[in-house]
C-alpha cells in the first residue's frame, strides 16, 4: 500500500524532473550561442575603449594569454589580450584585480605601450558605494582618464599614489580607499607587464580556438 | 467575468503582493535604485508567475497533493533559469546590473503562494489571468519605488532604459534635478525601506478614507492578518 504510492509519488517526481531540466537544457542549447556572441560584444566594446582603435589591426578577442602573476591581484588566472599592428607588438591589455578597494574586489583593465606608457584605464566590475567610491567608472565621471599618456617608471612608482599622499591622481570627497586602490593595482600591473612586455608577447596564443 | 475582475482587484490592489502580503521584499528592495531596473525585475517576475500559474494549473489533476510542493519548485526554478537565460542573451546590460537577483525570483514567495493558493484549484486562464494581476501589482510597486529612490537619488527617471529596451530608449532618460553628487539614503537599502514604508502607509490611507466614505459608523474592526494563501 504505502510501496505503491512511493513508487507512484516516485514517478511523477521524476517525470517533472526530467520535464522541467529538459526544458531547461533546451532553452540553454536554443540562447548559447547568443549568450556567447552578447559576452564577446561586451568584452569588445571594453576592449576598444581603452585602446585608441588605429594603433592596431588585429582581432583582440582572438590574441590572448593567461598569467597567474602575483602583480596582477588574486582569483587568478588573469587575461592578457595582445595588440599588434601588422604582426608587430603594440600593446598589452591586462586584466588585473586589486582586493584592496572599500568592498570587495575591483576588476580592471589597463592598455599599456611597449614604451611604457599607458593608453587607457577602465574598472569593469566593483561593489564600491554608489556615489561615492562609484566615481572611477567612466559612466560616472572622468576620473579615469587622468591615467592616459602617463608612463609607469618603478614598481612603486611615487606619483601612483592619491594627490593627499603625494602622488598625481585625484582622491574623491569622501572615498580615498576606492582611487587609492585603483593607482596602486594599475602601478604593480603596468610594472609587471612592461618589465615581461616581449615574453609576454612571445607566449602561445590560447584564445584563437574561440574563433566563431 | 466577474470573477476576472476580482482577481484584477486582488492582485493590483486589495491583496497586492507587495504593499499587503509583503512578499519578494529581497528582489523589492535590492533592485528598485532606479526604474530601469525595477521595470526588469518586474517584467521578468511577471513572466514567471504567469508560466508557473499555468503550468501548476494544467497539471494539478496529475500532482498528488502529497509531493506538489517539489514539483511546484522545479516547476517554478525552471521557469526562472528560463527567463535568466533569455534575459542574459536578449538583453545583457540589464542583466548585468540585476546580476544575483535574477536567480533570486525562485525565493521570491509570492510566487510559490499563488500556484499554492490559486493556480493549483483554478483553471489555467483563470490562473494565467490571476499571475498577470499578482505580477502587474508586483511590477507596479517596484516601478513607482525604483522612480521615487532613482529621482530622489540622483534626480534622473529612466537612466539606463536603453540596457532594457534598446538603444532608442536612451533617450527616455530625464534628467529632472541636477545634483552634484548624489543622494545617498535613497540608492542605499535605507531608501528601499522609508519608500515601500511611505507607500504602503498611503495605500492604507487611502482604503481608510474609502471605508469612511461608505459606512462612516463602522464598528471596530479587529486587526486582520494580511492574507497569504487562502483566497476564500
Amino acid at each position: 500500500m504505502i510501496l505503491a504510492s512511493m513508487k507512484k509519488n516516485g514517478a511523477i517526481l521524476t517525470a517533472f524532473a526530467l520535464a522541467t531540466t529538459g526544458s531547461v537544457a533546451l532553452v540553454q542549447q536554443l540562447t548559447a550561442p547568443r549568450i556567447e556572441a552578447q559576452e564577446k560584444k561586451h568584452l569588445m566594446r571594453t576592449l576598444t575603449q581603452v585602446l585608441p582603435a588605429d594603433k592596431y589591426n588585429n582581432e583582440l578577442y582572438l590574441d590572448c594569454i593567461e598569467s597567474n602573476a602575483p602583480e596582477l591581484g588574486p582569483n587568478g588566472p588573469h587575461r592578457i589580450y595582445r595588440a599588434k599592428h601588422n604582426g608587430q607588438p603594440v600593446a598589452l591589455l591586462v586584466q588585473h584585480i586589486t582586493p584592496e578597494g572599500y568592498s570587495g574586489n575591483i576588476d580592471i583593465l589597463t592598455a599599456l605601450y611597449a614604451n611604457a606608457e599607458i593608453a587607457g584605464v577602465r574598472i569593469t566590475q566593483h561593489k564600491e558605494t554608489p556615489g561615492l567610491g562609484d566615481k572611477v567608472e567612466v559612466k560616472k565621471s572622468d576620473w579615469v582618464h587622468s591615467f592616459s599618456a602617463v608612463k609607469v617608471q618603478s614598481a612603486e612608482d611615487p606619483r601612483f599614489n592619491v594627490k593627499k599622499e603625494g602622488g598625481m591622481f585625484d582622491q574623491f570627497t569622501g572615498a580615498t580607499i576606492t582611487p587609492r586602490a585603483v593607482v596602486h593595482s594599475v602601478n604593480t600591473a603596468t610594472w609587471y607587464a612592461h618589465q615581461n612586455f616581449d615574453s609576454l608577447f612571445a607566449q602561445p596564443n590560447i584564445c584563437q580556438e574561440e574563433q566563431l | 467575468m466577474s470573477e476576472l475582475k476580482t482577481l484584477a482587484h486582488e492582485g493590483l490592489w486589495k491583496n497586492n503582493a507587495a504593499l499587503v502580503q509583503l512578499l519578494g521584499l529581497c528582489p523589492l528592495l535590492a533592485v528598485t535604485s532606479t526604474v530601469t531596473n525595477a521595470l526588469g525585475l518586474g517584467i521578468a517576475t511577471l513572466l514567471v508567475l504567469v508560466g508557473s500559474n499555468v503550468t501548476v494549473s494544467i497539471v494539478r489533476n496529475w500532482v498528488p497533493k502529497d509531493i506538489r510542493i517539489p514539483v511546484f519548485v522545479m516547476i517554478i526554478a525552471a521557469f526562472v533559469t528560463i527567463i535568466q537565460l533569455l534575459m542574459n542573451a536578449y538583453t545583457f546590460g540589464l542583466y548585468q546590473s540585476l546580476g544575483i537577483f535574477i536567480p533570486l525570483i525562485v525565493t521570491n514567495c509570492a510566487i510559490i503562494g499563488r500556484a499554492e493558493a490559486y493556480a493549483s484549484k483554478n483553471t489555467p486562464i483563470l490562473s494565467a489571468w490571476d499571475g498577470v494581476m499578482m505580477g502587474l501589482g508586483f511590477a507596479a510597486v517596484l516601478v513607482i519605488l525604483g522612480a521615487m529612490r532613482e529621482l530622489i537619488g540622483q534626480g534622473t527617471l529612466f537612466d539606463g532604459a536603453e540596457l532594457l529596451l534598446g538603444d532608442w530608449a536612451a533617450s527616455l532618460r530625464l534628467e529632472i534635478i541636477s545634483f552634484d553628487s548624489q543622494f545617498l539614503v535613497a540608492i542605499l537599502p535605507p531608501g528601499a525601506f522609508l519608500g515601500l514604508g511611505l507607500i504602503i502607509a498611503a495605500k492604507n490611507y487611502f482604503d481608510e478614507r474609502k471605508k469612511s466614505q461608505t459606512k462612516p459608523a463602522a464598528p471596530v474592526e479587529k486587526t486582520q492578518r494580511a492574507r497569504v494563501t487562502s483566497l476564500t
